[in-house]
């Protein structure tokens, strides 16, 4: 196949536009007659609304209109929905508190929406919204995640705050190997809330048609159909018909744009409501206060080992903080994609897995870059490496000594998934050679005679990709199948335009899927064009997250391409007086077995639209689509391994070096995985020693611009060592996992369990500030 | 950001009598700090006076022993100026390592001082050195310069015109780096003037100060070790989501020592 087939490092095509500043984003889009739309946000964490005076605003100039939650719901707006029912231990189901897209009734976070002004002008609209004149009363927030069952009840509706006590295991196992365990590991710790802070703030422009009141709305969604289902189904913005949702480009997500968010949609029923296309843009506070947020877990784990360090169980216990609501899917991200991914790459026999999602006065949290799977990770890592050192064995042969070995394929794990394939001592192998782990001590005394601490951490992570199944998603409560769909359609002139129901933002599906289809038909890559993000284009999509797009959105290709080949197959049989099953195809050509009779994939296609003297069986045109069902989660996994160098005196922790040895299967472009994996890394170390969303006592965000919320720089990181294992992934046709949240999956630990070697502390809350090392070791 | 009215006097004097006449006015040096507090509404003034156009204002003179530089001078100027590199190459390391690339290509020297941000960093070096701070109508000892808070002895209206800074026998300067703003949690200026040690230190109190218990202990020489012991006192320091007073008194020490280490060596 040419050089810009599977596997092949092609330069992606999108990177010209954005490097040039010809993206085309939301906040690009500006339509004719266009009036702007600013929200006024709680101040405080929760209150009443006692009363909302817009009388000042209404009349300022350049004002369209002033509107309220109550605004909303007369004219029959709904509330936003959780797309996963999760069901607590006692068989109940979750408890969801109603969150109508503008408060009406309390506040219950800083930032919070609860009236939106629309104007001419962003600036009038700006100054319309200072004179709206709210009556709060004050309510006791409830702040700290480790007193929200015990504070005041902030939805009247939902005891103790509790949105459900789920568990998955087997108990009793549990306690029957704890009982008679030689040794018990034990961990608390926090797992750190993050803000995603997409380098795009969300953004929506909206336009509604009064004669064919039809909608549209660009906006920046991961999933616009998804939000096109839910604005319908749920919402009642519009008839699913009759609502066209866009992404175009968009800055990156890291999962902060699956969800459908109140401002979008009461920016979407402005449109309608004042007749003119509405533009809302957020700031960057906004986005630090209003995106949802993601991890803020406490949890308690314990591992139970036998003498030569067999791991016997896993007992765990967490609290997740879901914030103030119900976000899109945040019931499922500390349940279904954390309990189940408990396992790790070990045989570990029994795990029970328990999990308290509470209520608190805080933005919603929900799926990021992991989401879930970063925490089981963290769970299982820190713990492993804590047993090896309690237990005087080395880390790295602890892991060795409890993997699932390669012969042990498919492996079912006490926590109801199936891993198809993987070989983790190979990815092990190679990251501790790379790493040059045995010259460790060496570089450690190295350090120690400059006055420096020096440790190393390993991460043997294992993620769930590919979501997922429709079966298996929605009997564990998906309110939505996880297919895919796909589209290949072949031009007269042969080449092809592909719809994907995947979305890409900044993923470089243009190129990836471009690279699939061009080496599938034997088309020439410059001739395939990826089109996605547009409801009115494509048929339908679920859109990317959870590192799905290529194994699920992928596979749709290859199936809707196999469709293409046998359809061609049928023409150039005609066109070559062969029977179909006498034609091959190979290289773009179709070519009668055994003949030198033989048509290209052009000329085919041609004849597909010139249609000379069909049978009556054989229709004109070539276009198929696929919808492609996961028959599994594919499960990426890998090596992590960090090195760092503290300086006690300050307390910095200086990443030294960062190894990182994946299997995700397959490759189709290495040089995008590789970015991906850096990506993911980054954001990874970031949470491990940079990032953290902090609210204080009263509730207020403090870590609210980049001047305290401490996004990692380049120059916070080394230059990192990437490099893979490929076991395929044994039910998709290319064989592929998925590689994009990885890094920020493996990374947190590999660095923690770094900084504690270094320190020689059992742990240390994340992130590893100056401080709060320097005050470990002030305490050591 | 709400309505001003706007001024680009091209003088000294007629800048100073915009001020006067303006209902609330404020001078814009870089605007680092200015522009982003209007456009989160937290600085309402009814008059911007920009400074910009004023001649005179931006410059860097060395004359014998004496570095004088222009309240208008950008940071990246002052980093890559031969005469600061050659007079004292503390204060071009200092101002090399101020915000990022942006801020020092727009921050000046004088609306640094001016806004007195308790993590500047001029402001350790302006005390280190023993600076004299030159104004509109008079010259205000570095000493006598910050007064707490975001608050200075300038009156209102008071226009700095340059900053003169004796040059010292040797100096140097070391800060810890915020990790998100990147200002000076705890910054420390040492400088050996000839007539004994000063020591400045910024980003650990309300505004910049003197270490003068290290000054004494130091007798004369740049023992790092001094400032391990010398009497620091930080029962006013600031404290926040990523230092503590305490963390920051240990900051300041240790920035001090390396300071000094590097005059030693």
């Amino acid at each position: 196949m040419s050089e810009q087939g599977i596997g092949k490092r092609v330069t992606r095509r999108e990177d010209l536009r954005f490097i040039t500043g010809k993206g085309r984003y939301t906040d690009d889009i500006n339509l004719p007659g266009q009036a702007y739309a600013v929200f006024l946000r709680s101040p405080y964490p929760r209150a009443r609304i006692r009363a909302i005076d817009a009388a000042a605003a209404a009349k300022a100039p350049g004002v369209v209109g002033v509107f309220t939650g109550k605004d909303l719901a007369a004219d029959g707006i709904g509330h936003l929905p959780c797309g996963w029912l999760v069901k607590s231990k006692d068989g109940s189901d979750m408890k969801v508190p109603p969150r109508p897209p503008l408060a009406i009734e309390t506040v219950n976070f800083v930032g919070e929406p609860y009236a939106l002004v629309v104007a001419e002008t962003l600036g009038q609209a700006r100054a319309a919204a200072a004179l709206v004149e709210t009556d709060f009363e004050e309510l006791e927030p409830v702040v700290a995640l480790a007193e929200a069952t015990a504070g005041p009840q902030i939805h009247p509706e939902i005891e103790a705050n509790r949105c459900y006590d789920w568990e998955l295991g087997d108990q009793a196992a549990v306690e029957a190997a704890f009982a008679k365990a030689p040794h018990v590991t034990r961990l608390e710790f926090a797992n750190n809330r993050l803000i995603p802070n997409a380098i795009e703030p969300r953004a929506a422009v909206a336009a509604y048609n009064r004669p064919t009141e039809e909608f549209t709305l660009y906006t920046t969604s991961q999933n616009p159909h998804l939000e096109r289902l839910i604005l319908a189904a749920f919402v009642n913005l519009a008839p699913e018909h009759k609502l066209r949702v866009i992404s175009p480009d968009v800055g990156g997500g890291f999962g902060s744009k699956i969800f459908v968010y109140p401002e979008e949609t009461a920016a979407a029923w402005a449109a309608r409501r004042t007749n003119r296309p509405v533009k809302w843009t957020a700031d960057r506070s906004e986005a630090f206060l209003s995106d949802a947020h993601g991890r803020d877990h406490l949890t308690t784990a314990e591992l139970a080992l036998d003498e030569a360090g067999t791991f016997l169980a896993l007992r765990v216990r967490t609290r997740a903080n879901l914030g103030a609501y119900l976000s899109t899917f945040a019931s499922s991200v500390p349940t279904y994609l954390y309990g189940t991914l408990l396992a790790g790459q070990y045989r570990t026999p029994a795990i029970h897995v328990e999990v308290e999602g509470v209520f608190t006065n805080t933005a919603p949290v929900d799926a990021y870059r992991g989401a879930g799977r970063p925490e089981a990770t963290y769970v299982v890592e820190r713990i492993v490496e804590t047993a090896a050192r309690e237990l005087g064995i080395d880390p790295a042969e602890l892991r060795r000594r409890n993997f699932i070995r390669p012969d042990q394929f498919p492996y079912e794990t006490p926590v109801a998934l199936v891993y198809d394939t993987g070989d983790y001592e190979a990815s092990l192998a190679k990251a501790l050679k790379q790493a040059d782990y045995a010259g460790f001590p060496a570089r450690r005394r190295e350090s120690e005679a400059r006055g420096k601490r020096r440790g190393i951490g390993l991460s043997c992570y294992i993620e769930a990709c590919g979501l997922a199944p429709s079966q298996l998603a929605i009997q564990l409560g998906a309110g939505v199948g996880l297919y895919e769909s796909g589209e290949v359609r072949v031009n007269p002139t042969g080449s092809v335009t592909v719809f994907t129901g995947s979305h890409s933002h900044g993923q470089g599906h243009e190129t990836t899927f471009a690279q699939i289809v061009s080496e599938k038909l034997g088309v020439p890559f410059e001739q395939v064009e990826v089109v996605h993000g547009d409801t009115g284009r494509l048929e339908f999509g679920l859109g990317t997250y959870g590192s799905r797009s290529v194994a699920v959105g992928g596979s749709a290709l290859i199936k809707a391409s196999d469709k293409i080949i046998a359809k061609g197959k049928r023409i150039a049989a005609h066109m070559l007086e062969a029977a179909p099953d006498e034609v091959d195809f190979e290289d773009g050509v179709f070519a009668v077995r055994q003949t030198n009779k033989s048509l290209t994939f052009g000329e085919v296609a041609f004849a597909a639209y010139v249609p000379a003297n069909f049978p009556e069986d054989l229709e004109p045109g070539l276009s198929e689509k696929s919808f492609y069902d996961p028959k599994n989660f594919t499960f990426p996994a890998g090596s992590h391994i960090a090195e760092v160098e503290v300086d006690p005196q300050t307390g910095v922790v200086d990443l030294v070096r960062f190894v990182a040895v994946d299997d995700f299967g397959e490759v189709i472009n290495p040089m995008i995985v590789e970015g991906q994996v850096h990506g993911g890394i980054a954001q990874g170390v970031g949470q491990a020693l940079l990032e953290h969303g902090v609210y204080d006592a009263d509730g207020q965000l403090v870590t609210g611009s980049f001047m305290d919320y401490c996004l990692p720089r380049a120059d916070d990181l080394p230059s990192f060592e990437v490099d893979t294992t490929v076991t395929p992934c044994t039910h998709n046709p290319l064989g592929v996992k998925g590689c994009g949240e990885a890094g920020a999956i493996g990374a947190p630990a590999a660095v923690m369990n770094a900084v504690t070697d270094a320190l020689g502390v059992k742990d240390l809350a994340m992130p590893a500030s100056p401080e709060r090392v320097w005050r470990a070791l002030q305490a050591a | 950001m709400n309505g001003f009215d706007y001024h680009r006097p091209e003088s000294l004097e007629a800048a100073v009598a915009a001020r006067r006449a303006a209902a609330d006015g404020a001078y814009l040096a870089g605007g680092m700090t200015l522009i982003p507090t209007l456009k989160q509404g937290l600085a309402e003034p009814s008059d911007l006076i920009d400074l910009g156009a004023i001649r005179g204002l931006a410059g860097i003179g060395l004359e014998a022993d004496r570095l004088t530089i222009g309240a208008m001078t950008r940071h990246a100027d002052v980093a890559a100026s031969a005469e600061v590199q050659r007079a004292i190459p503390a204060l071009a390391y200092l101002a090399s390592e101020i915000g990022d690339a942006q801020v020092r290509n727009r921050g000046t020297l004088g609306g640094s001082l001016a806004n007195s941000d308790p993590a500047a960093d001029y402001p350790a070096a302006v005390i280190g050195l023993g600076a004299s701070i030159l104004t509109d109508r008079r010259t205000i000892a570095a000493d006598d310069y910050f007064k707490g808070l975001f608050e200075t002895a300038l009156e209102p209206g008071e226009l700095i015109r340059a900053v003169a800074f004796a040059v010292p026998r040797r100096a140097a300067y070391r800060k810890f780096r915020h990790p998100a703003s990147r200002y000076a949690v705890a910054g420390v200026f040492v400088a050996d003037t000839g007539d004994g040690f000063r020591v400045g230190v910024t980003g650990a109190g309300p505004c910049a100060f003197r270490w003068t218990a290290l000054e004494t202990a130091l007798a004369g020489k740049p023992d790092a070790a001094a400032a391990g012991a010398a009497p620091l006192d930080s029962r006013r320091f600031n404290a926040d989501l990523h230092a503590s007073a305490e963390y920051r008194a240990n900051l300041v020490r240790v920035m001090a020592a390396r300071a000094l280490a590097d005059l030693a060596g």
